[in-house]
């Protein structure tokens, strides 16, 4: 099909503003999917692929519509995956702005709206949900309108669940989205915005041709990481997968590479042909760069390699996974991984436990810290006990957080921003009702528990979004905890110096609770350098005997000792102390601890 | 060819009412069972002759209360037993009389252990006994009086309510008295029981400051001339010529891991590498030896690691170093170099002996712990 006639396209809303209903009214209106057969979301289901056997998943569908080919283009509907939809739009023209008329613009609306005008993508916005009873479509018409500069008229009002007005979107794609314009007669190029790995066939990367053309069994390149491979396999979904000779430029389809290598493809590159090769790759793709950071550790340290291979496989879907061995003496052998925020390191987490039915022990998160030693070139830390004793400077990553609350909250908002070290930027009212608060902060701010403050004293109705604007310097120090006169890497945590008192005080007094009573007294110190900021002591035992012991009561009291013995083996020695493991996870309370 | 055990412990599972705290094996009154009862000890004693000794060194009869077994059973229970250089019979204060001093001291038994627990009227009644103060005194007396020359006092400490100076009273109460041995003992509130229930809330917050009184119990006793022998037990001293060695050599042979055989309900033996325990059921056991066969009974194998390890357990309980010799397997040595630069324990290389320092032997659970691999 000629370009003229292809349509790639994204749909971006805040969750349950109703993506999927209107992904599945948009299948069923073009008949890829009959009504019969129609399941609800079949965007997210994955019924089909097990059907077939194989597990990959459809990231992209392509459907006919009035003689033109329509691309959906999937994209992740949290908020944390700016990167996966920067990545997603990148290979789109176009994006309908869905927006539900009962709640009007949330943050996170906001944001893959200003994604989308930056990537220059042409937006149809869409209020969805008019049937509700509570639905205001003019006035969230106008919120929208406002929001992207357009005309209220333009607007476009439905219901995905009805099926009223969704006729109306998809023409409106056909006039509103630019074609893709690629020169078809120049060296092959495609983006690769997404990938899976089917354990038959390697791994599948989902494509947007922008130049040229490819053809099955031809050999080809990645060309950042210069991997080669041959197209075993090229085609599209519609939504089943479809085989097809060739992809060409503005084509969206999938390649199944056949590399077992997950590694060796990575979400961003550009892929080219072998025989005629690009001279460069597509411009514009950022590798993102992890910002959080957290230990990852198999509970039962025999699961070690198969932790490895769980995050081999992710890195796999997710580009900006990224992770290192990292050896605890705590907690002994595990991952440091780095993630894009909160959200993305949730959302890991869940699926190491739920599709590889792995048991974590995650360390409390902290961000990356650029810092310059004495005399020594910049370099960035990732592990707080990592952090230089002496250095000349730090810089932390600050994000730009985007809050929308009702007004009544925008005080509570405010306060919460100012105890955690927050810039107020900008207010505005995006209604009578509606206030958008701007604020810069330090990114360690919000990774241990700022969004559920936020929920909580604002009762749920603040929306929030953020994006890392880059690094700031901070008066930052590193403050370690020493048990018994050995420092603890586990425990150690980069912090702002006006906190580090409290904190400090906060962790030997959690840390006293945790840690039983040894034979001898424990210091639990927290020190800044060779600075001791505070100290507990677990006093030592006393007594510590089994009271009688005769004929009758020798294998009771023997199997009491195996007891005794076998919890002094699940303790993690430090030095001469047995610690309890618990007891390394008590950084993560410390902001309970502060509520109360 | 086998000799045989040389202790043999007899259990007289008979009380006049239950205390809260106890969780022995005990049957409350049935004076009607009595004779029966001894009759099936004795029926166990001759289906059981082969792992005896003919010549035992000791026979420690244990309760329940034994003093409160009728007394013609009492005396018929000892004429058939064999004689032994140690005869032990538990005792509650409040049954002996003169007459049962004098019958025990005429059928031989020549040590007697009296339960004594406390001297403060307030702790006895949270300890549901029903025992006065000047009951104890007499008892001793009468004791005395009939010729026993070894009366151990048991007392309890940790008693919910019990201040230190009441510790130290009771303390100071039974020195005055002079027995030649004492055992004292924590009081053990297991969970679920009724006492439990009753003070387990008292007995944790005052957790703190009993913490101490194991100390307090040990420097009265040693200060006093005692000998801090086994973890909760003490005797005269017996250093200097002519002098006796005043220590339960019965439960010394249970500390020093000795083959002993126990009748009765209830009762563990641990024979050869083999360990039994006869059903707690008192009708139970009684048919079956009426009916000339064993009485039900719980059979725990021991392997040489396990009797090994409790050989170490017990051992370091005791004062005198412990000899390894093969018992090395079981310890591990960096566990021995680290307690020892703690000052918790002791080693002779040369003489391959292990033994807790004063403070290790407060701290004998956990040290053990970390000793054994």
């Amino acid at each position: 099909m000629t370009q003229d006639r292809i349509r790639n396209f994204s749909i971006i809303a805040h969750i349950d503003h109703g993506k999927s209903t209107l992904a599945d009214r948009i299948l069923e209106l073009t008949n890829a999917v009959s009504s019969r057969d129609m399941r609800e979301q079949v965007l997210d289901s994955m019924d089909l692929e097990r059907e077939r056997g194989i597990t990959i998943k459809a990231q992209a569908v392509r459907v006919e519509w009035k003689g033109h080919q329509l691309n959906l283009i999937d994209t992740p509907g949290h908020v944390d995956f700016t990167y996966e939809v920067s990545r997603s739009l990148q290979a789109c023209e176009g994006a309908l702005l869905v927006v539900d008329a009962a709640q009007g613009t949330q943050a996170q609306t906001l944001a893959n709206a200003y994604l989308a005008i930056e990537n220059n993508l042409d937006i149809v916005p869409v209020v969805n949900k008019i049937d509700l009873p509570s639905a205001d479509p003019d006035a969230v018409a106008s919120e929208i309108a406002d929001l992207i500069g357009d005309d209220p008229e333009h607007v476009l009002r439905i219901s995905a669940k009805t099926g009223q007005g969704v006729e109306d979107v998809l023409d409106a794609i056909i006039e509103r989205v630019p074609p893709p314009s690629g020169d078809l007669d120049a060296p092959a190029r495609a983006l690769i915005f997404d990938s899976s790995y089917d354990q038959y066939r390697g791994v599948v990367a989902f494509v947007r041709v922008v130049d040229g053309s490819f053809s099955t069994r031809e050999p080809l390149r990645a060309m950042a990481l210069d991997t080669r491979f041959e197209a075993e396999e090229l085609g599209f979904f519609s939504p089943t997968r479809s085989a097809t000779g060739t992809l060409d430029a503005g084509e969206v389809g999938y390649v199944i590479t056949g590399l077992k290598d997950v590694s060796r493809l990575r979400v961003g590159d550009t892929i080219t042909s072998e025989r005629r090769p690009a001279a460069g790759p597509l411009p514009g793709y950022k590798e993102v760069k992890p910002m959080v950071f957290s230990g990852l550790f198999p509970t039962d340290s025999d699961a070690y390699p198969e932790l490895r291979d769980a995050l081999e496989r992710l890195k796999l879907n997710d580009a900006a996974l990224f992770y290192e061995p990292e050896t605890s003496q705590a907690l002994g052998f595990g991952f440091r991984c780095g993630f894009l925020g909160l959200l993305h390191m949730e959302i890991v987490r869940e699926r190491l436990e739920r599709e590889f039915d792995l048991d974590l022990i995650v360390t409390a998160p902290n961000v990356a810290y650029r810092v310059k030693p004495p005399h020594g070139d910049w370099k960035e830390v990732h592990t707080p006990s990592d952090m230089p004793n002496e250095v000349e400077e730090v810089e932390e990553p600050y994000i730009k957080a985007s809050i929308i609350v009702p007004k009544e909250y925008v005080g509570a908002v405010m306060e919460l921003n100012n105890d955690r070290r927050g810039n107020f930027d900008h207010m505005e009212y995006l209604s009578e009702q509606r206030v958008h608060l701007t604020y810069e902060l330090p990114l360690a701010e919000i990774v241990l528990d700022y969004y559920d403050q936020l929920k909580s004293r604002t009762r749920g109705y603040a929306s929030f979004d953020y994006d890392v604007i880059g690094f700031r310097p901070g008066k930052l120090v590193r403050v370690d905890v020493l048990v018994g006169g050995e420092p603890v890497d586990a425990l150690s945590l980069v912090i702002h110096r006006d906190s580090a008192y409290d904190r400090g005080r906060l962790l030997v007094e959690r840390l006293r609770e945790e840690i039983p009573r040894q034979h001898f007294d424990v210091a639990i110190q927290a020190a800044i350098g060779a600075r001791v900021i505070a100290r507990e002591t677990v006093k030592a035992r006393r007594k510590d005997v089994l009271a009688k012991c005769y004929g009758g009561d020798i294998s009771r009291k023997r199997k009491l000792l195996e007891k005794q013995k076998a919890g002094k083996k699940r303790m993690k020695q430090v030095g001469m102390v047995e610690v309890p493991q618990e007891a390394f996870l008590a950084v993560l309370n410390l902001s309970d601890e502060k509520k109360s | 060819m086998t000799v045989g055990a040389r202790h043999l412990y007899v259990h007289l599972p008979f009380c006049a009412h239950r205390c809260g705290y106890c969780d022995f094996v005990t049957a409350v009154g049935r004076q009607s069972q009595h004779a029966d009862y001894v009759e099936a000890l004795l029926a166990e004693l001759e289906l059981e002759r082969g792992v005896l000794a003919p010549e035992p060194e000791t026979v420690f009869l244990g309760g329940g209360t034994p003093t409160f077994t009728e007394p013609d059973a009492l005396k018929r229970l000892l004429a058939g037993l064999p004689p032994a250089s140690e005869v032990t019979v538990e005792a509650n204060p409040e049954t002996v009389t003169q007459e049962l001093a004098r019958m025990l001291r005429a059928q031989g038994v020549n040590r007697i252990s009296l339960g004594v627990q406390s001297f403060r009227p307030h702790l006895l009644e949270v300890l549901d006994r029903v025992v006065q103060p000047d009951t104890v005194r007499r008892a001793f007396y009468h004791l005395r009086d009939a010729g026993f020359d070894n009366i151990s006092f048991d007392l309890i400490y940790g008693i919910p309510g019990q201040t230190a100076s009441d510790l130290d009273a009771d303390l100071a109460d039974a020195l005055e008295l002079g027995p030649e041995h004492l055992s004292c003992y924590e009081l053990e509130a297991k969970p679920g029981t009724r006492f439990t229930h009753a003070h387990g809330e008292e007995l944790e917050r005052q957790a703190d400051a009993m913490e101490s009184y194991f100390e307090l119990v040990v420097e009265r006793l040693t200060g006093a001339g005692y000998r801090w022998y086994e973890t909760a037990n003490f005797c005269r001293a017996s250093e200097g010529p002519g002098l006796r060695d005043l220590r339960s050599r019965h439960n010394l042979a249970y500390w020093l891991g000795r083959d002993y055989l126990g009748l009765g309900v209830g009762a563990v033996s641990t024979i050869a590498g083999r360990r039994w325990r006869n059903t707690p059921r008192l009708a139970g056991y009684m048919d079956a030896l009426k009916r000339g066969t064993v009485p039900e009974r719980e059979l725990e194998p021991l392997s040489d690691d396990v009797l090994r390890r409790e050989r170490v357990m017990l051992g370091l309980r005791l004062d005198e170093p412990l000899v390894l010799g093969d018992l090395a397997g079981v310890v591990d040595g960096h566990a021995v170099s680290r307690l020892e630069h703690l000052g918790l324990v002791r080693s002779d290389v040369e003489r391959q002996t292990l033994a807790l320092t004063r403070r290790g032997r407060f701290l004998g659970g956990g040290v053990t712990a970390d000793l054994l691999t």
